[in-house]
């Protein structure tokens, strides 16, 4: 905890308490934040932990449900971006909105006209912010011949042209390369020492170890922590992000037989440019058994399941129950008993315009009873939609309620549902609990036990340390796509775990 | 929960949803093409007189005609927007499919009407590898449809001329294929007088394909991965669909109903490809699958308000001094003004069901 968060500031924000509902889910709550004047504030969170709409509230894109912000130490309330900037919040998205071919000038003074004309009196202007903060642009070349670097720096200009005091940055590291990141922090800290406050949006460790001043950890739609940079270790943030409560989902007694049922052996893949994304992943999992994968999102995780489930096409040998299905394409695996819950629903898991009864024959086409062959047959995939819908507790009016209409946590106990239909052998369950409400997510990782329980074999990639060690029966470490580390869930602790997921150095 | 008028609203609000946006994009269309018709300085009761004048035994004769070819190109342009396959090249499809089946029947191989069948089938294989072509690239190479499509469209005109230049016969001013024999060619039905005309035979080719179509995609599992590529092709992957395989197979069903859009005046009337064949038709059957929102019966009902406007524009000059070309801006803005209704409409639904949602889970919460 900083001392900062129990002083009274004198300038800066304070978000006390922010609360944003979605239908079914709560996207934040409890949120509290204080950002000092003149500091660098950094937000801290895993995908999906609330930063990005905290981040659109104290914007001006979303209202909240509840609570106060204040800047300056006066309440504010924004119905518009246009009100944010007002009180001198700006923004610079993680994708730049420039015209490229326009100059710098021209995009900067564009739908700010009324500030500084266009002519020499805004060259000015620019010029004058470029020298203060040592950005080094040229108001009158053309944007589409600047590179990621420069672009990002007529970003800010165009906020600071605004007359932004406090500046936010989503995630402003994630496009640039190393030489370039430390040249934004040399900006950075002009600004700073020029008295405006920036919000820094990252889950990059080490460049908020690097850049902040003040650093607030989010997870799962809260506020969970602060930490000073000063002294706080990558170890130590990496346990605030993913969590390091006891394990809430509880192990029951261990149903893992002998009876392998997933062998991966030296599987790797490459992207199109021969980048290796995946490289000697071995293990087995077994009937019964739950294997955790635990890593800090992006290191391959998505390519695993995707070559399991064969939608990408690795190297290596993938056997299911004995018999080598590398060369299966992905219907052959799913009708072999390959559930699937996917990282993204929207995106891989559901047609969000269509009835809940077709998402249930989705993956299922081929099979009774969604199908008998050449046909879909409507009749039996409705009545056994109506069993998912009782039996997994789908909150809908009805089965012909289109799948966007439903909740998140809806939509995902519905895919559940049905990727535990027509008997699996084996369940991939991808952050199977990600966005979804606390008592949906008790109700999926009952079934996830359940599947166990009756000798499936369940692969569970989750960012949450707690829903790892709880369900798992072993866990491996995923780090730049090879699998670093292997730990006993009854004794390893989340240190450990953050130690390996980070690479071992804090 | 109250059943029966849970139902009841829901049969209510399902055909709200389907006749709501038509007859918005109907109300708008006559609003606008009123104010066009009152720029052009003609009286706007002599042109809605003219377009809505119960139709002549000739012209419902050519009314029906002519819907059966756009209903087909329509068709063929739907199937691939299903799946979010821009077909742009059912005009060159068509094209081809009517010149080969032309040839086909042509050289009388087969004796009566199994020469029919024969030319009918040459026609749909000739569109679809015309068609396939255009899959092939986007598959394969990743080529986009609606480029190649269209550059398709330009050398199907180009080589059928070539033929016929070089292959063809001379006839009056123009070339034409050799004229197809006498036992092949189909009478119709003549439902009124012989000056009339008459429906064509193959008209019925439009009924089965749509027959036909509208069971393949809402019935059978094809259908189904079809559908589900068309909203989402990612989850489509993930379930299982091959999609390269969907964009070929689309292709070649796609152009093999182009190749039938001619067949039924083939047969019925022009007897060889050559100056009388119809343009434009695939064209035509873009604009008209929008309009019937790529739906086998949505597009049935704009191929008859296409054909009916254009025929009835005929007369259009004679009796109240506009051009004829005014209808296309009336065929123009029901496009238009569908595309715009259907989506206003869509959110509207979409906006309802979620309140109805939060209404059933509340009560069933606070139950």
């Amino acid at each position: 905890m900083s001392a900062a968060a129990t002083e009274t500031p004198t300038g800066g924000i304070v978000v006390r308490d922010i609360l944003k509902q979605f239908p079914g889910v709560v996207a934040n709550h409890d949120v509290n934040l204080t950002i000092r004047p003149a500091t660098v504030h950094a937000l801290i969170g895993e995908n999906g932990a609330g930063k990005s709409t905290l981040m659109k509230i104290l914007y001006g894109v979303q209202k909240p449900d509840g609570g106060t912000i204040e800047v300056d130490g006066r309440p504010v309330h924004f119905s518009s971006p246009t009100d944010a900037i007002k009180v001198g919040i700006g923004m610079v998205f993680q994708h730049f909105m420039l015209a490229d071919n326009l100059t710098v000038l021209e995009n900067v003074v564009l739908g700010a006209e009324k500030l500084f004309g266009i002519g020499e009196k805004a060259r000015a202007e620019i010029q004058r912010i470029s020298n203060a903060y040592g950005f080094g642009l040229d108001p009158d070349v053309l944007v589409e011949g600047l590179g990621v670097g420069q672009r990002q720096r007529v970003e800010i200009l165009k906020v600071l042209y605004r007359g932004a005091k406090i500046i936010i940055l989503d995630e402003p590291t994630a496009v640039l390369v190393p030489q370039e990141v430390d040249a934004l922090f040399v900006n950075l800290r002009e600004l700073r020492n020029s008295g405006h406050s920036v919000l820094f949006i990252s889950h990059k460790l080490d460049e908020v170890l690097a850049i902040a001043d003040d650093i607030t950890v989010m997870r799962r739609g809260e506020t969970v922590g602060e930490a000073d940079p000063k002294t706080a270790t990558k170890k130590q943030l990496a346990e605030l992000m993913v969590g390091s409560e006891l394990p809430s989902p509880e192990t029951e007694e261990s149903t893992v037989t002998d009876h392998v049922l997933l062998d991966l052996n030296d599987v790797g893949l490459v992207d199109e440019n021969d980048r290796a994304l995946l490289s000697k992943i071995s293990f087995q999992i077994h009937r019964g058994e739950v294997l955790g994968i635990a890593g800090v999102e992006g290191n391959g995780q998505e390519e695993l399941v995707e070559t399991i489930m064969g939608m990408r096409k690795g190297t290596g040998t993938i056997q299911l129950d004995g018999k080598d299905i590398a060369s299966w394409d992905t219907r052959d695996r799913r009708e072999a008993g390959i559930g699937f819950i996917p990282a993204d629903r929207h995106r891989h898991g559901l047609l969000l315009d269509a009835p809940l009864w077709e998402n249930r024959v989705l993956g299922h086409q081929t099979r009774k009873p969604s199908s008998n062959g050449f046909l879909i047959a409507a009749g039996d995939a409705k009545s056994d939609t109506e069993r998912i819908v009782s039996e997994y507790d789908v909150r809908t009016p009805s089965i012909t309620t289109h799948a966007r209409a439903l909740s998140g946590g809806n939509q995902q106990k519905l895919i559940v549902g049905r990727e535990m239909s027509g008997d699996p052998v084996l369940l991939i369950a991808s952050h199977p609990t990600r966005g979804v409400d606390v008592g949906a997510q008790a109700a999926i990782w009952d079934h996830i036990k359940r599947a166990r329980r009756e000798g499936l074999a369940v692969l569970l990639i989750s960012a949450d340390l707690d829903e790892l060690i709880g369900l798992s029966d072993t866990i491996e470490v995923i780090l730049r796509g090879e699998l670093v580390g292997r730990f006993d869930p009854r004794t390893v602790t989340p240190q450990d775990l953050g130690e390996a997921m980070t690479g071992g150095k804090s | 929960m109250n059943g029966p008028s849970v139902n009841g609203t829901k049969v209510l609000r399902t055909l709200a949803q389907a006749l709501l946006a038509p007859l918005i994009a109907v109300v708008v269309s006559v609003i606008v093409t009123s104010i066009v018709v009152v720029i052009a300085g003609a009286s706007v009761s002599d042109f809605w007189n003219v377009i809505l004048t119960v139709p002549s035994h000739r012209n419902l004769v050519n009314i029906t005609n002519q819907s059966s070819m756009l209903f087909l190109a329509a068709l063929a342009a739907a199937i691939g927007f299903r799946m979010n396959l821009f077909n742009i090249g059912v005009e060159g499809q068509y094209a081809v499919g009517a010149f080969v089946g032309a040839v086909v029947a042509g050289t009388g191989f087969f004796p009566g009407k199994l020469n029919v069948v024969a030319a009918v089938l040459a026609a749909m294989v000739a569109g679809a590898l015309w068609a396939g072509i255009a899959g092939l690239l986007k598959v394969t190479r990743g080529v986009s449809e609606v480029i190649s499509t269209i550059m398709l469209n330009a050398i199907a005109g180009t080589l059928i001329g070539y033929l016929l230049n070089n292959h063809g016969q001379q006839y009056g001013q123009g070339r034409r294929t050799t004229p197809i024999p006498e036992s092949s060619q189909l009478a119709g039905w003549t439902p009124w007088d012989a000056v009339d005309g008459s429906i064509w035979t193959l008209t019925i080719l439009a009924v089965l394909a749509g027959l036909t179509m509208s069971f393949v995609i809402s019935r059978t599992r094809f259908g189904f991965d079809l559908r589900a590529t068309g909203q989402n092709e990612n989850a489509a992957i993930a379930s299982g669909v091959k999609v390269k395989r969907m964009v070929l197979i689309s292709m070649l069903i796609s152009g093999a109903i182009a190749g039938l859009v001619w067949m039924p005046a083939l047969f019925g009337q022009a007897d060889y490809y050559g100056p009388p064949f119809q343009h434009q038709l695939g064209f035509t059957g873009i604009a008209v699958a929008l309009l019937g929102r790529n739906r086998p019966l949505g597009i049935a009902f704009g191929a008859v308000l296409f054909a009916w406007l254009s025929e009835q524009a005929n007369p259009l000059a004679l009796v109240a001094d506009i051009s004829p070309s005014i209808v296309q801006i009336t065929q123009g803005v029901v496009v238009l003004a569908v595309v715009v209704a259907y989506e206003v409409v869509r959110r509207w639904m979409a906006a309802h069901e979620q309140r109805e949602l939060k209404v059933a889970l509340g009560a069933e919460a606070r139950a």
